[in-house]
């Protein structure tokens, strides 16, 4: 088995015809290669329309959208043919650029009730409420996130910022193996920003990866990436080091 | 996969078993003949007898309604039997068939007192205090037992069969019965006050506030049987009391009739909370069978600063043809509504409420939840009336349907009058679906799409749940997630 926990190959994705009813289908992705080893942090950057939520999508496995080339291999299997509660039970998990809002659904109930999903299938015991309840305060506090957001409905009402805090709360708590954070920073201020990079930074270890997508830079100043790539059109047109972010700040995307 | 693992998964209808008791059965047909032999198996009181038959003069006179949103073929009601009961009379619960305690057993209810019998209150096994429920169980036609009378006479509470109230408390019955839903109401409320059977009756004296829940578990065993029973609650002034109603009935591929006509007073500052969680025999995948539950239920909130609350959770039943209604006489007198009502398979469910407005400061609250499923169809049909009299009423509607397959529907029919100026009406609606973004969040987190849509549901449901007494709201969402599975099935 390779030592690599993700290995993506020649991956062409088109948006499902059906979904829109026009029949017609759009390539969106056109032949991506990438490859992440235990400990690595990648960051994908990238024009609006690039493609970058797409892949965060198709590894999530998204059913608006179809594989039509190539393949993605996860801790040595298809993750292609895996349905998305199997993926997410294997430990991929995507922080929503949009989560959604689901009214009734108490957030603790619901994140309680994930998590001891996830840890029963990996062959963990499950977490008591009070265990539960503790480890949630404590990501909580570090976000900086009010003791009352885990008795609220899920997401409903949350400004902005708090939803993407939240995202970063079932991160930590889930503790999956693949991290991919989708636009986290955008709608983030300053403040909100640092402690979510933090967080998702303290959520790191050596057996873990990420994914970091972005369209600035400004994220990766609390989160440095082992590798960055460019996006541009469906296709990776560079891969490097740090150096790639600052000459984006400096001159764009052009 | 075994059958018993095929059925678990499909989680159908559990209730579905036929008890093999011996039962004395009048032959199928309605007459006056029928009438007075109903009356005269029961030794009733002229006056019950001459009521009986004023009821079923005006029922001849009368028509089925047809204008619900509900499709079904005519009733032949010369092909039903009015009355049915177990052959073995009663004189405890020690003596009963032990089939009919089995089946009482199987289906979770305790027709025994002794777990609480030292005291009124309890512990469960985690030693935290539990309220015992007393239950009146009616067994197709007849009340046959009910618990913790004694304790609750103490009180000065009467629990009893209605058949046992017209006997041993005629004035009540008389001063009281028929005063909230009249005779001639409706069709089904004639038919009920002809030939109805038994059911609950509940006084609650001045001041007392019931110590524990009262319930009625109706059951439904004989085939070719129509189940027409009747509940009468009174909570005289200052007193409180909680009350639930439970149902199920054997898996028959004819369609049973089901007509009960509630009625519930509530004198000066009183406070009756009336909790139903529905489960009938649905019918099957193909709509064959099934209950048709066409039911009558109001209260009068008679007294100044009274208070009437219902809750509903329907998840069985072919067809469902009930509003729960509250009229506020009283001034400052409150009424609430809250209903979660499932429909799938070929399940029909036209309900909502009318709540009417008679005095001051009146204030009623609406909240209806509707879930449609297969090819479902689902029902809110409100009135709001607010009248000349009802200076400074307030009225609060919320209606919300959620839409489950493409084949499913639901349809929303308020209708408002309001004839005072002062008047505040709010009317809020929704209709929605499981979104696939949800699903896929949900997904995304590590539940599998089932128990996705179960959160999604529960979630929606919740505002209604809350208002059910604990035991009974773990029960309903229980039910309403083995409703889903069948739905989805």
């Amino acid at each position: 088995m390779s030592k690599n926990l993700l290995e993506i190959k020649n991956l062409h994705v088109c948006t499902k015809g059906a979904a829109d009813g026009s029949g017609t289908e759009k390539e969106i992705l056109r032949g991506i290669d990438l490859v992440i080893a235990p400990g690595e942090i990648h960051a994908i950057m990238g024009p609006n329309g690039s493609g970058k939520s797409t892949l965060s999508h198709v590894l999530s496995g998204h059913p608006d959208f179809t594989i039509t080339a190539g393949s993605i291999i996860y801790e040595g299997r298809d993750l292609a043919t895996m349905p998305i509660e199997e993926r997410a039970r294997a430990g991929v998990f995507v922080a929503f650029q949009y989560p959604p809002e689901i009214p009734g659904v108490n957030n603790m109930q619901f994140l309680r009730t994930a998590v001891n999903t996830v840890r029963k299938s990996r062959g963990e015991a499950e977490l008591s409420a009070g265990e539960f309840l503790n480890r949630a305060k404590a990501v909580m506090a570090r976000l900086d996130m009010k003791a009352e957001m885990i008795k609220r409905s899920l997401n409903e009402g949350f400004s902005g910022g708090e939803k993407k805090k939240n995202e970063i709360l079932q991160m930590a708590m889930l503790e999956p193996r693949l991290m991919v954070l989708d636009e986290i920073d955008s709608g983030l201020d300053v403040d909100a920003l640092e402690v979510t990079a933090g967080e998702s930074v303290k959520t790191m270890t050596a057996d873990r990866a990420m994914i970091v997508i972005t369209h600035y830079s400004r994220i990766l100043k609390y989160i440095t990436p082992t590798r960055v790539h460019v996006l541009s059109a469906g296709k990776i047109i560079e891969s490097g080091g740090i150096d790639i972010v600052h000459r984006i700040e400096a001159r764009g995307y052009d | 996969m075994s059958q018993a693992a095929v059925d678990e998964l499909k989680g159908e209808y559990k209730y579905g078993f036929i008890t093999d008791i011996e039962a004395e059965t009048l032959a199928a047909g309605l007459t006056e003949d029928t009438v007075r032999k109903i009356s005269s198996l029961k030794n009733e009181p002229t006056f019950m007898l001459d009521w009986r038959l004023k009821a079923f003069k005006a029922w001849q006179t009368m028509e089925e309604p047809r204008w619900a949103e509900v499709n079904y073929p005519a009733i032949d009601y010369q092909k039903i039997s009015y009355f049915s009961r177990p052959k073995k009379k009663l004189a405890s619960i020690e003596e009963a068939d032990p089939k009919l305690l089995e089946t009482f057993n199987r289906l979770g209810i305790p027709l025994t007192e002794q777990k609480f019998l030292a005291n009124v209150e309890g512990t469960d096994v985690n030693s935290r205090p539990v309220t015992p429920v007393a239950v009146d169980a009616v067994f197709d036609s007849v009340s046959v037992v009910t618990t913790y009378r004694e304790a609750l006479a103490k009180l000065g509470i009467i629990f009893c069969s209605f058949s046992e109230a017209v006997r041993e408390h005629p004035e009540l019955v008389q001063k009281y019965l028929g005063s909230v839903v009249p005779v001639k109401d409706n069709y089904f409320s004639a038919l009920n006050s002809a030939v109805f059977s038994d059911g609950s009756f509940v006084y609650i004296p001045p001041g007392v506030r019931c110590p524990m829940e009262l319930s009625t578990y109706f059951r439904i065993n004989s085939a070719n049987t129509g189940q027409f029973e009747r509940t009468l609650i009174i909570a005289d002034s200052d007193s409180q009391v909680s009350y639930l109603e439970g149902c199920t009935a054997p898996q028959r591929d004819e369609n049973q009739l089901h007509a009960a006509v509630v009625e519930l007073v509530a004198l000066d500052r009183a406070y009756i909370k009336y909790s139903t969680v529905q489960n009938w025999y649905p019918g099957d995948a193909n709509g064959k069978g099934g209950i048709y539950n066409f039911v009558t239920k109001r209260g009068l909130c008679k007294g100044e600063r009274s208070r009437i609350s219902w809750t509903q959770v329907e998840t069985g039943s072919a067809i469902t043809w009930k509003y729960p209604s509250c009229i506020l006489k009283g001034d400052n007198s409150k009424g609430e509504f809250y209903s979660v009502a499932f429909t799938g398979n070929h399940q029909q469910a036209d309900t909502g409420t009318k709540m009417i407005h008679l005095g001051r400061n009146t204030s009623s609250t609406i909240i209806s939840k509707g879930i449609s499923a297969g090819y479902g169809k689902n029902t809110y049909r409100g009135l709001v009336r607010i009248a000349a009299s009802a200076e400074n009423a307030r009225n609060y509607t919320r209606c919300d349907s959620l839409i489950l397959d493409k084949t499913a529907a639901a349809h929303t029919y308020p209708y408002i009058e309001v004839k005072n100026q002062r008047a505040q009406v709010e009317h809020e609606a929704t209709t929605s679906k499981v979104s696939d973004a949800q699903l896929y969040f949900l997904r995304q987190r590590g539940l599998t799409e089932e128990d996705a849509v179960h959160m999604v549901v529960n979630g929606f449901c919740k505002e209604v749940f809350r208002e059910l007494p604990m035991e009974f709201a773990v029960e309903a969402q229980k039910m309403l997630e083995i409703s889903l599975e069948d739905a989805n099935g």
